[in-house]
């Protein structure tokens, strides 16, 4: 037996080092510039810790487990070579395979160990089991609002959040009868359903630009399904991995909903998306000012100091790869260019600098809003390409407003504003944006793409 | 509560800490592929799934067990792709040697 216990003792340091691989792992990513070793350890550690489970000498049957480690890697490729505009319906869609796995693993684990279940591990496999389910159907929910499957608009009803409430409740209710009555295993698949419903109803309610929340919070809710299972499974390296995503989604969370002025109960009773549209205000006439492509690209190339706003619209009209041209035209003027990133802007956190990045723009000009709001004063022209709500002076000035208080880029600050748009249709919350009636505000109408070519072209047919 | 249930607690705790102090030094910029990052890693639960598939104790946990491979896998080989494709994108305009 002292061999047995040798080969144990060795795969318990195996899962040591492959947890410090893994906390290695995310601190490496504090940086672009080490980024990538990160994910050299992340594998490591992934490699080291499937390899020496698979010697476990409690394995019998090999050729199912490579059998499904093939399928699963068959599924992964394709989802590891989506386009970058699609990467956050894939990572909802991540969520809910990592939490399907998380709820089967517990399901399956009850079902070996009932009726010897003590009380504390009853707790945390419902735990598990709970968390896991309403993550698999609430990320599925969000990856098919963000895959546009189903409708982005929120969906509320009266009394939608006592429904809500009442499911979860039921939840938790079977969870402490079964804590208190293991032998009930009828009513474990209850367990299991119910929190399923919950998943699609807490993420009805949800619109498109709440979305960066929402998928940090599944996220967190995947990473504490996850340490809850390293507790059934006494699995240190489990615990700890689920414990550093649980983290990282809440802190993403914080964030988010900070960016949004949330508050935190907000978030954490998934109450999103109940933003009334703003009462339609006094109809007057308000003008606003616009410019062709030429006009506007000839304030561009007079100026010094031009700082590009992205928001959604920007991805939705695949326009990126033109800004980029607009970028190298301008910088080879000499003109220089910054982008300024609000935190919600896009699908999810850091969405707009990966689509920003796959274009070929530097990183170093990609600038976060705290530090680039006080350059605003001294910054020629903002260009604003398909953003909107994050633009919103009222939100500093308007306390009616319903994003009064939201953080946002203060671009009405720049000498010249312009912005690119369909329409003075208002943006996703149905609220008017009064920088477009500033005198110092351009309003350039039409499709984000075809407009900055433009722009390109009249820039480069009158190169001096 | 057994011992390794207090132990698991100590650790969820101190590697709860560990994670807020490293994630709160990520660059915005990555908040995307550390997502991503943190997906892939968090798929380690296959390990869990590999055991139940592997022990063959049921023929119920054998059977989620495959399924719960699957997903996690799935997780484990796209989360891994996705974000060194993201970060081989990050490119300064500066000069990188210093």
């Amino acid at each position: 037996m002292t061999d047995l216990a040798g080969n144990q003792l060795l795969l318990e340091i195996v899962y040591l080092i492959a947890s410090a691989l893994f906390i290695l792992s995310l601190k490496w990513m504090s940086s672009p510039r080490t980024a990538r070793h990160g994910i050299w350890a992340g594998e490591l550690g992934m490699l080291l810790a499937i390899g020496g489970t698979l010697l476990h000498h409690g394995i019998v049957d090999y050729k199912w487990i490579v059998i499904a480690l093939v399928i699963g890697s068959g599924i992964g490729v394709p989802l590891g070579f989506v386009h970058m505009t699609a990467v956050p319906q894939r990572t909802a869609l991540s969520h809910a395979f990592g939490a399907l796995c998380v709820t089967l693993v517990g399901t399956a684990e009850f079902y070996l160990r009932t009726p010897n279940v003590p009380p504390f591990m009853m707790t945390v496999l419902s735990m598990e089991v709970i968390l896991g389910s309403l993550t698999f159907t609430g990320s599925l929910m969000a990856a098919g609002k963000l895959q546009e499957l189903l409708p982005q608009r929120p969906i509320t009803y009266k009394g939608q959040n006592f429904v809500n409430l009442f499911f979860l409740a039921i939840a938790i209710g079977l969870a402490v009868y079964l804590v208190l009555h293991p032998r009930a295993r009828q009513v474990f698949p209850l367990m299991v359903i119910i929190p399923l419903i919950f998943g699609v109803l807490m993420i009805i309610p949800i619109g498109g630009a709440d979305m960066p929340t929402v998928i940090s919070l599944l996220n967190s809710y995947a990473g504490l399904s996850a340490a809850a299972m390293g507790f059934v499974l006494d699995s240190k390296l489990l615990i700890i991995a689920g414990a550093l995503d649980g983290s990282s989604g809440f802190i993403l969370s914080v964030i988010m909903s900070k960016a949004m002025n949330r508050s935190f109960t907000n978030v954490l009773f998934g109450a999103f998306g109940q933003v009334q549209p703003a009462a339609a205000a006094g109809q007057e006439e308000k003008t606003v000012r616009t410019a062709t492509a030429e006009e506007a690209a000839g304030i561009l190339a007079a100026a010094n100091r031009v700082v590009i706003v992205p928001g959604y619209g920007m991805a939705v009209a695949q326009a990126q790869h033109k800004v980029r041209e607009l970028y190298d035209a301008l910088t080879k003027r000499g003109v220089d260019v910054r982008f300024a990133i609000h935190p919600v802007a896009g699908r999810m956190p850091g969405h707009m600098n990966v689509l920003l990045a796959e274009a070929d723009i530097p990183y170093d000009k990609l600038i976060e809003m705290d530090d680039i709001n006080g350059d605003f004063p001294q910054t020629d022209v903002a260009l604003v390409i398909g953003a909107n709500d994050v633009t919103n002076p009222a939100a500093r000035t308007d306390q009616s407003s319903p994003i009064f208080g939201m953080p946002i880029l203060d671009v009405d600050k720049a000498r010249t504003v312009m912005v690119i748009k369909r329409s003075m249709s208002p943006g996703f919350a149905g609220i008017d944006n009064p920088l477009y009636y500033l005198d110092h505000t351009l309003m350039l109408f039409g499709d984000a793409k075809a407009f900055v070519n433009s722009i390109v072209h009249e820039l480069a047919g009158n190169t001096h | 509560m057994s011992s390794a249930l207090v132990n698991g607690l100590f650790v969820f705790m101190l590697a709860g800490f560990i994670g807020f102090e490293i994630i709160k030094r990520v660059s915005p910029l990555l908040h995307t592929p550390l997502m991503s990052l943190t997906n892939a890693l968090d798929a380690i639960a296959v390990l869990g799934a590999i055991l139940l598939v592997g022990e063959h104790k049921s023929n119920l946990s054998f059977v989620l067990g495959v399924v719960a491979v699957i997903a996690a896998t799935s997780n484990v080989v796209g989360g891994f792709l996705i974000t060194d494709r993201m970060l081989k994108m990050f490119k300064t305009s500066r000069p990188t040697k210093p």
